[in-house]
């Protein structure tokens, strides 16, 4: 069975569904562009703890896979946007355990144990930016 | 995409398909339960050997529902977690303590085997 080739993955993520869809749309973008199993199997994690994310405090967003290059490095991001109510303390939303909906709080600390740069952008009342990116080895 | 469930003597086996939204995860969970009841059933097998990603919510959700069948009487084997996805859990901080996972269907079936001959034992039969 032959797939067609994935370009870049935009989803709009509104239901569990959307969930299922960006991650294994990343998937298949990682596999694409030469990711080993394990790689490919965090890239979906992270995507999936993301999406979940968006779902959970903003009800809706967007995850944009992308492939990215930098001086002899070559990876994929992912970008996880959403105009929700924000993360107030960044710092403190990274701490494992911290959830503010009674849950594990593992999605954030570990998405970025899961990837090898990971960046929050995000204030009350303006949205949230994460960008997650994993070079290829 | 509903997951199928076997019942072979008096357990029941599920082995999930395909990629599972929560609401299809949520159904599995209610449906075992209702199951383990309706069949009397004593051991229950979740097959997860085609899920390429176990995250939070799925983990979660697999550890509610190995306590909701032990609530209903019966014991819960999760079987085929693969290598990278192992990996990924253990990174993420997951585990799903208190719920017994083995490698394969088969370690399966001879797991639920082994709980069935000491259950009998027990019962002096
Ligand atoms: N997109 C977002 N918009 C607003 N707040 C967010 C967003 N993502 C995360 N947060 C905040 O950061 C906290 C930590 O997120 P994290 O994913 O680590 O844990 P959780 O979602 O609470 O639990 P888990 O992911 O383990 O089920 C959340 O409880 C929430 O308050
Ligand atoms: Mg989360």
């Amino acid at each position: 069975m032959s797939r067609t080739p994935v370009d870049d993955v935009c989803v709009a993520i509104r239901s569990d569904a959307d969930v299922v869809a960006a991650r294994s749309l990343g998937r298949s973008l990682a596999e694409q562009h030469g990711f080993g199993t394990t790689d490919v199997t965090m890239i979906a994690t992270a995507i999936s703890e993301l999406a979940r994310n968006i779902l959970k405090y903003a009800h809706e967003g967007e995850i944009v896979v992308e492939t990215v290059e930098r001086g002899s490095m070559s990876g994929v991001s992912v970008v996880a946007r959403d105009d929700g109510p924000g993360i107030p303390d960044v710092g403190l939303a990274l701490q494992d355990g911290f959830s503010t909906a009674n849950s594990l709080g593992l999605g954030l600390p570990g998405t970025r144990r899961l990837m090898d740069e990971f960046e929050i952008v995000s204030a009350p009342g303006s949205g949230t930016v994460i960008t997650a990116i994993k070079w290829r080895r | 995409m509903p997951v199928p469930i076997l019942k072979q003597g008096d357990c029941l086996i599920a082995s999930i398909q395909s990629a599972l939204t929560d609401a299809d995860l949520l159904e599995l969970r209610d449906e075992l339960s209702e199951r383990v009841g309706r069949y009397r059933s004593k051991g229950v097998i979740i097959d997860v050997t085609v899920l390429d990603v176990l995250d939070s919510f799925a983990s979660r959700t697999l550890r509610t529902m190995a306590e909701m069948i032990r609530l209903r009487g019966a014991e819960t084997v999760i079987v085929g977690i693969q290598p990278e996805v192992a990996f990924s859990m253990v990174q993420l901080g997951l585990s799903l303590d208190g719920v017994t996972t083995v490698l394969d269907l088969e370690e399966g079936l001879a797991h639920l085997d082994r709980s069935r001959r000491a259950r009998v034992a027990h019962a002096g039969g």
